[in-house]
């Protein structure tokens, strides 16, 4: 008998274990705006990532298309991955002499574990991160970049290698 | 009729044989690429061989061929969910290799960091718990306020999992202006919601009933495995290294080992669960006294160690992780070897669940926190 009674109270203790569970999931389905769940790809205008975020390598150019790599090769020897090549050229400089400059800073993103190793090491600060996340593409061709754009040229102010 | 009713009083033909079944490679429960060769009789677990290995990346040996700073990276990816602590030993050894003293800054960022992403990491385990014995609900309770800890770290390191925030001699980036500010918030909002979690799960009965003495663990047991972390901890190992041998910040604070003797899946479940009260209290005790100055020391920009092997443990959200460093005095390193705590708390499993029924394994691996890229690294 005494144990059938322990049966039946602990069928009711259970059952109460139960509903204390069921009072938090119920408060929150009877107040929805708590919820935090994020629209994605519906909030993508508003969508501000974090300054540090890092989403990508990029060159920083400024509005006269310029930037501040001078083709050292920091970056290319501090990458753990070998996801950056510097192809340099060398140039005659007005007063006549040689010089070495960045003819293209490539950058394979698909290779890149976005380790800021890089943009750490460019004594120049010629790199930084970019926050654009959305790297999908149909080719993985495409994920190959070169990162100082078309037409553009060293400033001013950068030391030289 | 006749026939049905011969099977069933004819014990002969009932007989039950012993049969394998593979679990995983791609089982949901075996939370990634992990198989093991199950021996069942009937619903029994009468042996199980885990096969390991699906996902080895072969990061001991591309470490030989990198340099110091860039193997850190390397790391984040091992155990993904404690990052930052992995990253710490790698670190760590290599200063104490070149004895290096880093800032006292820098020792009280690495110790929130550690213990944000110990909690990060306990939140998701909790969600998972409840996910494997049937309480889907958890789940979203726990990603949902582990979410506000990424995003500290989003904000202050730059990436939410793989993080490469520590570096030999400091740390990438120093902390961002509103990391004070978030970490308390969080701390507050984490205090609210932690019975919440109790509510949910703890106290279920349904829970508790396929807990309480499952999976036992006996402290020699466990000792002789090398089960480390909560897990071991719930079979009266006292092993935590922040106690045993405190690194960073923690001789600075005050916090409880948490034991408990009980070796079951229960007791494993509530240190974690206590272990997240101590996690914050932890954190608040840093979080206002974090000591101006440098976020980093500079070191040279190739970083050679000298001749000889060096170790540094810490200790991981799953036990203890320890970093093996032989060097040749070149940048690379002759050898590294990395012991990860999930890779010996996995072997424990067979001992574990051994005459249990294949649910109960469930709940037992549950509680072992595996995280498998951390085991074939
Ligand atoms: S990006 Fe910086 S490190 Fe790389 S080549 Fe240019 S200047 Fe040198
Ligand atoms: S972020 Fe890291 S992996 Fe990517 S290009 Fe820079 S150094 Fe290489």
């Amino acid at each position: 008998m005494k144990s059938f009674i322990e049966y039946i109270v602990s069928i009711f203790k259970g059952l109460w274990t139960l509903l204390i569970g069921m009072k938090v999931t119920g408060k929150y389905f009877f107040t929805p705006w708590k919820n935090v769940t994020q629209q994605y790809p519906e909030n993508r205008e508003k969508l501000v990532m974090f300054e540090r975020f890092r989403g990508e390598v990029i060159m920083l150019h400024n509005e006269n298309n310029e930037h501040s790599c001078n083709g050292c090769g920091i970056c290319e020897i501090n990458c753990p991955n070998g996801s950056i090549e510097i192809i340099s050229k060398s140039i005659l400089t007005a007063d006549g002499k040689k010089k070495r400059i960045i003819d293209q800073h490539i950058y394979h993103l698909g290779m890149c574990t976005l380790c800021n190793l890089c943009v750490k090491a460019c004594p120049s600060g010629a790199l930084a991160m970019g926050q654009n996340f959305e790297h999908a593409v149909w080719d993985r061709s495409l994920l190959t970049k070169v990162l100082n754009q078309e037409g553009s040229t060293i400033a001013e102010n950068v030391k030289e290698e | 009729m006749s026939e049905i009713k011969e099977i069933m009083f004819n014990s002969d033909r009932l007989a039950t044989d012993e049969y394998l079944v593979n679990m995983g490679p791609q089982h949901p429960s075996t939370h990634g690429v992990l198989r093991m060769l199950v021996k069942l009789e009937g619903e029994k677990v009468l042996n199980i061989q885990p096969h390991i290995g699906y996902i080895h990346s072969g990061i001991e040996k591309m470490c030989e061929a990198i340099s110091y700073p860039q193997i850190i990276h390397l790391t984040d990816r091992m155990d993904y969910l404690s990052a930052h602590m992995n990253n710490e030993a790698v670190a760590l050894c290599v200063e104490n290799a070149l004895q290096v003293e880093v800032p006292e800054r820098v020792k009280y960022i690495r110790t929130i960091m550690d213990e944000l992403a110990r909690l990060a990491s306990h939140q998701l385990w909790w969600c998972v718990m409840g996910m494997d014995l049937g309480a889907l609900t958890t789940f979203f309770y726990g990603l949902r306020d582990r979410e506000m800890i990424l995003d500290i770290f989003e904000e202050t390191c730059g990436a939410r999992l793989t993080v490469n925030y520590n570096l030999p001699g400091g740390v990438m980036f120093d902390i961002h202006p509103n990391f004070q500010k978030r970490v308390k918030d969080f701390i507050t909002y984490f205090r609210k919601k932690l019975p919440e979690y109790d509510q949910l799960l703890t106290g279920n009965v349904i829970f508790r009933e396929r807990t309480e003495g499952i999976g036992h663990l006996s402290l020699a047991d466990a000792i002789a495995y090398g089960v480390t972390g909560p897990s071991g901890r719930a079979s009266g190992f006292s092993n935590d290294l922040r106690k045993h041998q405190p690194y960073s910040a923690y001789p600075l604070v005050k916090f409880n080992e948490i034991l408990d003797h009980r070796c079951d899946t229960l007791a494993r479940y509530e240190v974690r669960m206590k272990e997240m009260h101590e996690s914050l209290s932890i954190i608040e005790q840093l979080i206002d006294n974090i000591p101006e100055g440098d976020y980093a020391v500079k070191m040279k920009s190739v970083i050679k160690l000298p001749e000889g092997e060096f170790y540094q443990r810490v200790e991981t959200a799953r036990g203890e992780f320890g970093v093996y460093i032989v060097s040749d005095g070149k940048k690379n390193p002759y050898r590294v070897k990395f012991r990860s705590p999930g890779f010996s708390n996995l072997f424990a499993l067979n001992n574990m669940a051994k005459g249990h029924k294949i649910a109960d394994l469930v709940a037992i691996m549950s509680t072992l926190d595996l995280v498998i890229p951390d085991i074939d690294r």
